[in-house]
């Protein structure tokens, strides 16, 4: 038993020491720390911050940012925002996808399914690129897991807008962000207070839309996370039930030795 | 090995028996006679084998629904993540495994360090543990490469790069490991290949790696040889199979909490972002396991050099058993061994952490010496060692020191010094 004591402290100061590191990668401004309703053992996400989370990508970021992993069918899904069929029908019918060919050969356009991927705001990277002053708004799909910091890191950068300090100059079409690495990014400051309309009556302030928004990436990034919080409490339940069951058979085994486990 | 002859009872039993001995096989399992006083640490061997085995499935599952190509590996990994029924499970357990695997197989390594059992009569196993390792190595790295995220990318950029270091042929070498001039979609399609193909080298090796140890038998924490079967031993079924059982529970515990809970924080965030050619991440790093042989790697400021200094350091290992000298197995009763010991977890772990920070600066230097310390301990401690150090008294057998009946006074006086330092 005492070699197991040793062995867990043995693991929980190694991971630490890598877990630092991890932590130590970060920028000069300590990244804002929300404390995000997704985040503990039962972490769930708050349905209706997704939604307006949606809104916000929807009438602010899409225009640039792609979301290429996801369907239109994942905004209905359970887990998500939870829209209702109908509405996540509605949401794809505002877009126009090419398909075919058709019996003719043809290609055609047609309204965009359930079924269909978001579509995309340009037509490729190079496009995007040339649109956009020479920087890639990357897709946003996984973009959470795609920086350290995850989901603290895209809200602070989204509230990190800030006069340059003096002495910094900033070319055109560069701004200054306290949270980007380097501090320097290309994107405007891509929130202002009422820029979008809630529908159930939230106050879209910048902070407000910037915590919806990042809930709503969260969630695209890890569309399963809900039942992953969910399976994984099952899980340890389940298998510290069996560890007891099965140290308790070993010292009743061992006892017929008479010698310490 | 139990020398008694078994025979099935059943007749049929005895007819297969006859003609293919898995009976017997099975027999020769559950009787094996393994030394009662194994501790925790020897557990590891068959949370290893459970690592493995989740691997293979998990992988096989995997290689259902990923695609080998350039232009897709990354979709088809997402695909897997959100629409493959547990897909996102599966794929965590794999990735999260890897790290579990080498977790496991480190302190495996480092048990086995700590009570010699790489000495005589176990060199071999040592030897096959030891090119399992390499082939861990090599087959984890080439998985990372299969999400075709930008670490994915660079990382095999870097790798690859090494064979480039090697005189006259090195260019020629790194462009048949490319399948071209740069990594690339016939690199992916090569990687993905061999990735399917070495889980089964290795587990060929580890049932080589289990035979071997049946013939001497385990050693043990007091690392004297015992009679088989004996009041030593036990056997293998049911006492160390539900201590090995009760191991892996609580090893599956922090598995599930990585996998359920934090599945990601082992990997790197980049990763997440498709492989670019033409965008260099900052900081390019491989997988914490891998870290103190890249720190090794960088701390030589010649790449030829470099890279034979990372090979050797693996090298230095399989050639361990001739280089510790001493004939006593356990660092118990080795006490000037048992500080060299610890200064090496520690030389070790720190390679590992400068492995994460830029090969520049304070880093370099600590770098520096941690490799310098690394193969002086092989090199120039152990044999040394050996030799000069006067080893503690070593007890008869497993019984006395455990159950401290032994009548003779002079032994109880060594057993004493003995139960304080286990």
């Amino acid at each position: 038993m005492r070699s197991l004591i040793k062995l867990s402290f043995f693991f929980i100061l190694v991971s630490s020491l890598f877990c630092t590191k991890v932590n130590a990668a970060g920028d000069q401004h300590d990244l804002l720390e929300v404390d995000w309703s997704f985040k503990s053992f039962f972490g769930k996400f708050d349905r209706a911050s997704l939604q307006r989370g949606y809104q916000v990508y929807t009438e602010v970021c899409a225009s640039c940012h792609s979301l290429k992993h996801l369907s239109y069918r994942n905004l209905a899904e359970k887990g998500g925002p939870e829209f209702t069929e109908l509405e996540a029908k509605a949401i794809a019918s505002n877009f126009e996808v090419i398909d075919g060919p058709n019996s003719d050969g043809e290609m055609f356009e047609r309204q965009a399914k359930l079924s269909d991927k978001f579509v995309m705001p340009y037509a490729n990277v190079q496009e995007a690129i040339a649109a956009n002053g020479g920087a890639y708004p990357p897709d946003m799909s996984v973009l959470v897991k795609a920086r350290s910091g995850g989901a603290n890191y895209i809200y602070s950068v989204l509230m990190g807008y800030d006069e340059p300090p003096a002495g910094m100059e900033l070319d055109d079409g560069v701004y200054y962000n306290k949270y980007m690495y380097g501090n320097k990014i290309k994107m405007s400051s891509p929130l202002d207070d009422d820029i979008v309309e809630y529908s159930d009556g939230t106050k879209a302030t910048v902070d407000q839309m910037a915590r919806d928004v990042t809930t709503f990436l969260q969630w695209t990034a890890e569309p399963h996370l809900e039942t992953r919080h969910k399976l994984g409490f099952r899980v340890i339940i389940y298998l510290s039930v069996l560890t007891i069951l099965v140290y308790f058979s070993m010292k009743k085994i061992w006892s017929r030795i008479e010698t310490k486990v | 090995m139990s020398d008694h002859e078994y025979t099935p009872k059943s007749k049929v039993g005895k007819w297969f028996n006859d003609r293919l001995p898995l009976l017997t096989l099975a027999n020769h399992l559950t009787d094996y006679p393994t030394p009662k006083n194994l501790n925790y640490w020897w557990t590891f061997g068959g949370i290893l084998t459970f690592c493995l085995i989740t691997q293979i499935i998990t992988g096989i599952v995997l290689g259902m629904h990923y695609v080998a190509h350039a232009d897709l590996a990354f979709q088809s990994v997402e695909h897997i993540m959100r629409d493959v029924n547990y897909g996102w499970l599966i794929r965590y357990v794999h990735a999260n495994g890897a790290s579990m695997f080498f977790l496991a197989v480190y302190i495996h390594i480092f048990r086995s360090l700590y009570y010699g059992s790489y000495k005589s009569p176990r060199e071999v196993i040592w030897i096959i543990g030891m090119l399992i390792y390499f082939l861990m190595m090599a087959t984890a790295f080439m998985g990372y490469v299969l999400p075709w995220g930008q670490m994915s990318f660079w990382g095999a950029t870097v790798i690859t790069n090494l064979f480039s270091a090697i005189p006259l042929v090195g260019e020629s070498i790194t462009n048949w490991l490319w399948g071209g001039y740069s990594v690339d979609n016939p690199t992916l399609t090569r990687f993905f290949s061999l990735h399917y193909l070495f889980p089964f080298l290795i587990l060929g090796l580890v049932v080589l790696h289990i035979w071997a140890l049946h013939v001497p038998g385990n050693n043990n924490p007091i690392g004297i040889d015992i009679k088989k079967p004996s009041k030593d031993t036990v056997p293998f079924h049911p006492y160390i199979v539900i201590k090995d059982a009760f191991a892996l529970l609580i090893f599956l515990l922090i598995f599930a909490f990585f996998v359920f809970f934090s599945p990601n924080i082992l990997g790197h965030a980049d990763n997440y972002i498709e492989a670019n050619p033409l965008v260099t991440p900052a900081h390019i790093v491989p997988e914490w396991y891998l870290l103190p042989f890249y720190a090794i790697l960088r701390s030589v400021p010649d790449k030829l050099l470099g890279v034979i200094a990372m090979f050797a350091a693996i090298f230095v290992l399989v050639i361990l058993p001739w280089l510790d000298t001493s004939k006593v197995r356990s660092t118990v009763f080795r006490p000037i061994y048992k500080q060299f010991y610890w200064f090496l977890v520690a030389d070790v772990l720190i390679l590992g952490y400068v492995g994460a920070m830029p090969a520049e600066g304070i880093y370099l230097l600590i770098a520096r010496v941690a490799t310098a310390y690394y193969f002086a301990h092989f090199l120039i401690i152990l044999p040394f060692l050996g030799f000069k150090e006067k080893t503690t008294p070593l007890p008869m057998s497993i019984t006395e020191p455990i159950l401290g009946g032994s009548p003779d006074m002079a032994m109880a006086k060594n057993n004493s010094n003995f139960k304080e330092k286990l």
